[in-house]
Order: C-alpha cells, then sequence, then structure tokens
C-alpha cells in the first residue's frame, strides 16, 4: 500500500504536470507478461556453438602446467582457449574511467587466485561436449596459502593475493592504503561524551540472485563486424572493456541489450562478452557463453562482505559528539569495482546525522574469494546496517526513544557534511515524523514540530578544526569492545600521536557551496 | 515455547549517482512524420522501469500524450553513450538528458507550428493530447501530427533533438576526503515489527511501515514495486541470504535455490509506505530516485526489532536462527525489552 503525501513540501513543488506522476502502464508490460520480451538468450543463431571454463580447484595455487592436449581431440570440441590467445589478458573495470590498475585476466596464466577462477575457455558444439572436453584438461597446481578474513590480509607476513597490490590493498591517492575522511576533533568528541560506545559489525555476502544469470551471444557480422547480445547493466561500459581487452576499435562490436532479468549490480561485470567475442573471432561462428545457476552463485561476483567497526561518543541529552569508523570491503582477489565502494562509503560517514567529530578510514581489502562487485546499495548497505544498529544502541545507552534519538541528530538543511559540502533539500525529520505517524509510535509534540528547513546551519554549518596527520599509520585490528562508561575507557585501537597535531588552515571557501566542484581533477590515478 | 513481538526502526539517506559524478548519459529524440516520437538510448531496462519513466519525461516535456511516445534501448549503433543502469543514476541521469534532448525536439516542433499557423512559436503550447494551439486561443490549433508532416515535407526541418546530463567530476582531498560526492540525496525511514521465537530462534516480520522521499514520484506505481521489492531484499539480506554461511571461510557454498534460502510468498508481511516528495533542484521533475535505498533501512530496523522482541543484538548478518538462539542461550532466555 503506497500513499503520496502530497501535503509535505507542497510550497517546494508544481503538481500542475500532465504525464508525471501518473501510474502508467510500463511500456514493456504487455511483452513480459505474454512472454514476448526478447532477451539476450532469445536469440539462437544458426551454427551457435556454446562456450564453457575451467575454473581453478583451488583458492590459491601456483599453476605448474595445463595439459589440453586430450581435450583437443575430444568429440565436438572447436577451440581450446588459454590465456595467452587473449590479446590483452590484463585489464580492471575501472580503467576506462582511470582508476586503480590492471589486476585481473580474463584467463589466469602462471596462478588463480580463487576457487573458480577461469584458467581455460573450451567453445564445443553442445554445453555437455564443452563440459566433457573441459572434464579431459589436467591442471598441475601448486597449491599455496590462501587467506580469507580482511584482518588476517593486512598482517605482516600474510599470503600476497594479488600481485599488482603486494600489500594486499588497494592504493588511494598513491600514497595510502585506505580512504579517509578526517573532520573535526574525535578525541576531543570522546572526551566530551558521557557514553562511549565501540561495536564491530559484519555483513555477509550477498549473490544477486538475478531470474537470468550472466550471459552473452557473439557472432561474427558483416564487414569485419560483430554483433553481441547481452545481459550487461552498461552496454558501452562492458563494449569498452572488450574492446581493450580484444585489442580492437570500440567500432568493431555492435552490442545490443537493454531487456534484461534483473541485475542489482551483478551484471557490471562484463563476465561472458569477452570469452564469447574471442571464441567467435577464432572460430568464425556465433558463440554463447552463459552462466549456469551454480556458476552464477559460486563464481558470479558477489556483493562483498564489509566488517565495520564504529566506536561512538554520545551525551546524556541525545547529541553525538564523535564517530569514528574504521571499515574492510572484502574486495576478494580482484579489484573489479569495490575500490570505488570505499571512496563512497566514506562519503557516506557519518550516515544522515550531523556529528561535529568524525573520523573514518576505509579499506579494500585482496582475499583468496570470489571477486566481489556492485550490489544495490553500494559502499553504503553495510555501512547503514552499522550505523542504525548503533544509533539503536546509542539511544538505549541514552535511555532515549530511537525515534526521538534520530531527530535529536537528524542533519538539516544548512548543516556542514562531513565531506565538507553544506547539506541541502534534506528530509530525515519528515521521514522519521511520517514513519512514526504510519506505525503510531508516539512522538512528543516538539519533536513532532520539528523541520528540515528550521534550525539547522549557524554553528552547525562551520567546518571544525581538523587535524592533519603527518603520515599514514595502519590502525591495529581491534577486539571487539564495548565501554559503556567514559570511566571504564580504554584506548583507542587507533595509535595516534598523544600530543594534538596544529589545526588545519582554515578551509579555503568561508561559505559552504554544496556542489562546487574542481573539474579535470585527479583522484587517486582517475584522470579525466 | 514463547512468541515475542519487537519493534525496531532506522533511518538512511542515500546518494543519487555515481559518487564523484563524471557519469554523464546521453539521449536522442526524434519524430517520425505521423508525429511519433523515438527515444534512443543505450541505457537498460533492468525491469526497474527505464523504458516507462524515461517516456513519461520525454512526453511531458514534448507536450504530447505518453502513447506518443515510444522509447528504444540499449543498442549501441542507434543510442549514444550512457553509462549504465547503477548508482540510482537512471532517473536521475538518463531521465535529464531525456528531458534536455525533449526539449531540443519541441523547439524545432514549436517553431514549425508557428510557422504553419503563422504566428510567433512563443505565444504556442501544447495541450498534452497532441495539439499545440495559440495560448488562449484553443480553436487556433494544429495537431502534432500535422506539425510533424509540414516541417518534414514541406519546411525541411527535422524535429529531433540531443540530450546529454552530466554533473562533472568532483577530486577527493587524500588528507581530509573532502569531495563533492552527489547532487542529491533520497530519504527513507522504516520501523519493522518482528515475532521471534525463544525455542527455534526463527525471525518472522509481522509488518512494515515506512516513509521515503524521492524528490518526485515520476510513476507512483513503479515506485511501489520498486519500494515494495527492496524491502523484501532487505528482509532477505537481514535474515536469509549468505553465499558464504560460516564467512570468513568459504565453504557450503550455494548451488541453487534450495540452498540459498530467501523468503517466499509465505514470509510476506504487510508493508504500509508513505511517499514525501522535496523536489531535487537538479533532478528530472524534481525526481531523484528509488533504486537502492528502498533495501538499506530494512536491514537495521529488523536487527532492532529482534533487540526489542527479546534482548539480544545480533550484529552479523544474516541473523539465521542459530545466531538467535546462541545469543538467547548465552544471556540465560529472552530478554523483552519495553514495547513500544
Amino acid at each position: 500500500m503506497l500513499e503520496l503525501r502530497k501535503d509535505i513540501f507542497a510550497d517546494e513543488r508544481d503538481d500542475n504536470l500532465k504525464e508525471i506522476g501518473k501510474g502508467t502502464q510500463r511500456q514493456d508490460m504487455l511483452g513480459h507478461v505474454t512472454g514476448t520480451s526478447a532477451y539476450f538468450d532469445d536469440h539462437k543463431l544458426q551454427g551457435m556453438l556454446h562456450l564453457k571454463v575451467l575454473r581453478s580447484a583451488h583458492p590459491h595455487a601456483r599453476i605448474r602446467r595445463i595439459d589440453t592436449a586430450e581435450a583437443e581431440h575430444a568429440q565436438g570440441v572447436r577451440r581450446i582457449i588459454r590465456g595467452s590467445d587473449v590479446p590483452r589478458n590484463l585489464n580492471t573495470l575501472l580503467s576506462l574511467i582511470n582508476f586503480g590498475k590492471d589486476d585481473e585476466p580474463s584467463l589466469a596464466v602462471d596462478k588463480v587466485r580463487y576457487k573458480g577462477e577461469p584458467i581455460v575457455a573450451v567453445v564445443a558444439d553442445s554445453p555437455r561436449e564443452a563440459y566433457e572436453a573441459i572434464a579431459k584438461i589436467r591442471v598441475d597446481y601448486e597449491p599455496l596459502t590462501a587467506v580469507f578474513d580482511v584482518e588476517e590480509a593486512l598482517r605482516p607476513g600474510a599470503p600476497v593475493v594479488n600481485e599488482t597490490y603486494p600489500k594486499n590493498t588497494f592504493t588511494y591517492h598513491e600514497r595510502y592504503d585506505h580512504q579517509k575522511l578526517r573532520f573535526g576533533d574525535v578525541e576531543r568528541g570522546f572526551a566530551e561524551a558521557d557514553h562511549v560506545l565501540e561495536q564491530r559489525y559484519q555483513m555477509s555476502p550477498i549473490e544477486h540472485a538475478p531470474t537470468e544469470t550472466n550471459g552473452s551471444i557473439a557472432a561474427p557480422d558483416t564487414n569485419g563486424r560483430y554483433v553481441v547480445y547481452t545481459s550487461t547493466q552498461a552496454l558501452f561500459f562492458s563494449l569498452d572493456t572488450c574492446a581493450k581487452i580484444l585489442d580492437v576499435p570500440s567500432n568493431t562490436f555492435h552490442f545490443i541489450g537493454g531487456t534484461v532479468g534483473g541485475g542489482f549490480g551483478g551484471k557490471v561485470d562484463t563476465l561472458t562478452e569477452p570469452l564469447a567475442i574471442l571464441g567467435a573471432m577464432l572460430t568464425g561462428r556465433p558463440v554463447r557463453y552463459v552462466l549456469g545457476r551454480e556458476e552464477e552463485m559460486q563464481y558470479g561476483p558477489p556483493r562483498g562482505a564489509e566488517r565495520i567497526y564504529i566506536k561512538d561518543g554520545v551525551r546524556r541529552d541525545g547529541r553525538i559528539t564523535a564517530r569514528q569508523v574504521r571499515a574492510y570491503f572484502d574486495s576478494g582477489a580482484y579489484t573489479r569495482l569495490s575500490s570505488y565502494a570505499v571512496v563512497k562509503c566514506a562519503a557516506h560517514l557519518p550516515g544522515p546525522y550531523t556529528i561535529p567529530n568524525v573520523y573514518g578510514d576505509i579499506y579494500c581489502v585482496f582475499t583468496n574469494r570470489t571477486p566481489a562487485t556492485a550490489m544495490r546499495g553500494f559502499g553504503v548497505t553495510a555501512m547503514d546496517f552499522a550505523i542504525e544498529c548503533q544509533m539503536d544502541k546509542l539511544a538505549h545507552l541514552a535511555g532515549i526513544d530511537p525515534m526521538e534519538f534520530r531527530l535529536i541528530n537528524a542533519y538539516r538543511d544548512g548543516d556542514m557534511k562531513a565531506h565538507r559540502r553544506e547539506a541541502k533539500n534534506t528530509a530525515l525529520v519528515e521521514c522519521v515524523q511520517v514513519a512514526a505517524e504510519k506505525a503510531k509510535w508516539p512522538l512528543r509534540e516538539e519533536f513532532k514540530r520539528m523541520s528540515s528547513r528550521k534550525d539547522g546551519g549557524g554553528s552547525r554549518a562551520e567546518i571544525p578544526p581538523t587535524s592533519r596527520e603527518p603520515a599514514a599509520s595502519r590502525a591495529t585490528p581491534a577486539q571487539q569492545r564495548t565501554s559503556y562508561d567514559r570511566g571504564l575507557s580504554v584506548p583507542t585501537h587507533d595509535q595516534r600521536p598523544v600530543a594534538p597535531p596544529p589545526p588545519a588552515p582554515p578551509p579555503p571557501a568561508s561559505s559552504p557551496s554544496h556542489g562546487a566542484t574542481r573539474f579535470s581533477s585527479v583522484f587517486g590515478t582517475r584522470r579525466r | 515455547m514463547t512468541r515475542h513481538r519487537g519493534r525496531g526502526i532506522a533511518s538512511i539517506n542515500y546518494p543519487i549517482g555515481m559518487n564523484l559524478g563524471g557519469d554523464p548519459s546521453q539521449a536522442l529524440v526524434h519524430s517520425n512524420p505521423s508525429g511519433k516520437f523515438t527515444v534512443a538510448l543505450s541505457s537498460i531496462d533492468l525491469g526497474q522501469g527505464m523504458k516507462s519513466v524515461t517516456r513519461q519525461i520525454c512526453a511531458e516535456t514534448l507536450g504530447v500524450p505518453v502513447e506518443d511516445v515510444y522509447v528504444d534501448t540499449a543498442d549501441s549503433d542507434t543510442g549514444p553513450h550512457c553509462m549504465g543502469s547503477f548508482a540510482s543514476r537512471g532517473t536521475h541521469r538518463v531521465g535529464n538528458a531525456v528531458m534536455a534532448a525533449a526539449r531540443e525536439a519541441r523547439g524545432v516542433m514549436m517553431e514549425a507550428a508557428a510557422e504553419e499557423l503563422e504566428v510567433n512559436a512563443a505565444d504556442l503550447e501544447t495541450d498534452g493530447r497532441g495539439n499545440i494551439h495559440v495560448k488562449g486561443a484553443p480553436h487556433r490549433a494544429i495537431s502534432t501530427k500535422d506539425v510533424a508532416i509540414a516541417a518534414q515535407f514541406k519546411q525541411g526541418k527535422t524535429i529531433s533533438g540531443r540530450g546529454i546530463f552530466l554533473v562533472p567530476l568532483s577530486d577527493v582531498d587524500p588528507e581530509t576526503g573532502e569531495m563533492s560526492p552527489a547532487t542529491c540525496y533520497a530519504h527513507a525511514c522504516m520501523v519493522a515489527e518482528v515475532e521471534v521465537d525463544d525455542e527455534t530462534g526463527e525471525v518472522a516480520m509481522v509488518r512494515m511501515d515506512s516513509a521515503y522521499e524521492l524528490g518526485r514520484a515520476l510513476n507512483p506505481r513503479l515506485v511501489e514495486q520498486q519500494l515494495v521489492g527492496g524491502a523484501w531484499m532487505g528482509v532477505s539480506h537481514a535474515l536469509y541470504e549468505t553465499p558464504e554461511p560460516y564467512y570468513p571461510n568459504p565453504a557450503h557454498g550455494p548451488r541453487d535455490f534450495v540452498e540459498y534460502l530467501m523468503p517466499g510468498p509465505g514470509d510476506v508481511c504487510p508493508h504500509d509506505i508513505a511517499v514525501l516528495e522535496r523536489p531535487a533542484a537538479d533532478g528530472p521533475f524534481g525526481a531523484k530516485g528509488p533504486g537502492e535505498m528502498c533495501a538499506n533501512p530494512v536491514l537495521p530496523a529488523v536487527a532492532n526489532a529482534i533487540f526489542n522482541a527479546v534482548g539480544v543484538r545480533i550484529d552479523d548478518l544474516p541473523i539465521t536462527p542459530e545466531k538467535v538462539l546462541r545469543a538467547i542461550k548465552a544471556q540465560g532466555g529472552a530478554r523483552p525489552q519495553s514495547r513500544r
């Protein structure tokens, strides 16, 4: 049941539109309900071959030798593809926006870094014949010690997962192993608090579980081009990735997609297109490469796990004085898109609340598991879980109703956010009020009268003096610890200097300007 | 055995579009000789309704009925570049590109109509039903079909438009994290009510009440589809799903939907939703986007409701019956918190 609350923010909106705001039936409804909408796999082409991959049996191993002799002569086999057949067998997805280093092969050559990593592709007349040939391939592995825990991966002497990033962390700004967020002085904030609470949260990996699994069909077209039917969520992103890996001009390809059976972030990685096209190039025949459900669940990239530590200070009156966050994104064996989510996560801190002192260190960590990728709420979902569970605990500690606790701390128009832009167009207060009303959750009158448009700004618009650290020092992993009373306060996990560094120079712009951007900017290795 | 009820809340915001911007989308709009319009995109419809919402945006901007617009998605030979369907960017980024293209096409259409009616284009308006007429004089009108015929066969004009929308890329300060991550944010608050069985550790959803602020609900039925479906994805994340049940141990991964659990029809509960609209300055008709954020408040709201019901905090997802039961045992039985 959905109710449109047109009464709220009515003065900011015209409601004189003709087509906008109507519950018009979907343009593609008839096709969907009659089963006639065409998806990528509805293109069965004459002479179409099927591609399947041999996947690593180990999470971490050196490949000594790959023997495909028997498979090459197996029934129905048209072509065996190995890493040396891939024109540019090293890529990272965000190289298209110049962010990060090429770190992932299409087909593993000398080492496998996660169980299920593709090593050899077989193109055959039928999926069954492809699988039967794969069973005849022999790989001589030298198993290596694997690391699966993000904090273990950061310890000295941990196995190196991915030689491109020998410290098992993505590199930010060409110098740091994490993305920082610094706003005010959290130590001062903890000193001003009546309660300090530090907690550990763990987000699970999640399978996207789309109805339609990842896949594509590539076919030679006229005039030296290739047509590619694909389930991608990002047509040109996939097209340009293929052009890079296969080392051909982008107009070699005619990508067709656009009607996809669910994505949720799991169809951005261009998993199948490069090999399908390469198969078509090498055989001159249409080639179909589709993940089965088990492959999709085991080796299709999941939402990555995240481990999050939050330490908060809160006063008896319910105001949060400081929030310190350390989070580890489990990227799996390769970067894919996790490096991006880390920065988005830093920008999201400290959640939709105005907190005068905020400190964040967010890491993108490599482990020997299936590479993680984007999923609905990328970079934010796990952090929201951690922050909102923490908010509930803080309200409990301070003895304040959890709804009212959120209203006390909610950000409002004119407040300064921790990433140093002014909050505008906020509506958290109203959402809490309306949800309370719907749930018949009693709010006191003063809380019902609050507004996102009132009482923000002023001192809340200021950027507090923020200490700049001379160099990054890696925080040692902390045990889960809860300090309900400041008297029992234990030292923080982060060994920063005791003497406060000199305050930072004032921010360049005295008045905050939301959306102020510097063009042609450099962010890490991302250049435009 | 006792079943304990509890309520939990969570409130969130969510950035619209790719973090830091720098993620353009383009659109092309053109008319055929009958005054019917095609929108060419390379954007993807994942089932979320990309075709439908851009169709409504195009129709509204052109001033023609939605039936006169057809959206063609995701052909790299005909659709201009789009970054992709992710990061809650479809409505905001692609919507704005379509709006810009439709505005340019409308300009040509009004000029062509003005020439036919022998008036100034500034004096014309569309009626949204397929006609263009002089403001205040509805009888001095011409149909969009007649305008299209005249433009193409008599005046030699192409009723078409190009659009692009780009939020310029922001940089990030390495030391402080200063950045411009997004131009607008959606908001939500969720109240979840659960029932926890203290003998089995099972958690059942009882009801959800929520408020979502989305800028403008361009199509309330598509919004409802996202919010209802997204909330259940949130429940599923909170209580059911994991490909690694003993993470970080990677063993026992699922191979199919028998082993990978999700809520089924029998687990569904009522969900009462309010939608608020505080228009974004740079959104198409003020719209932000409901796509990703609708799942986010559900995970913590469910966890907090479980605490309210039986007094245990499960900070590791998913909150399986095993974890609930172990936690209840560890504290010596269920400890229901104050009912609220």
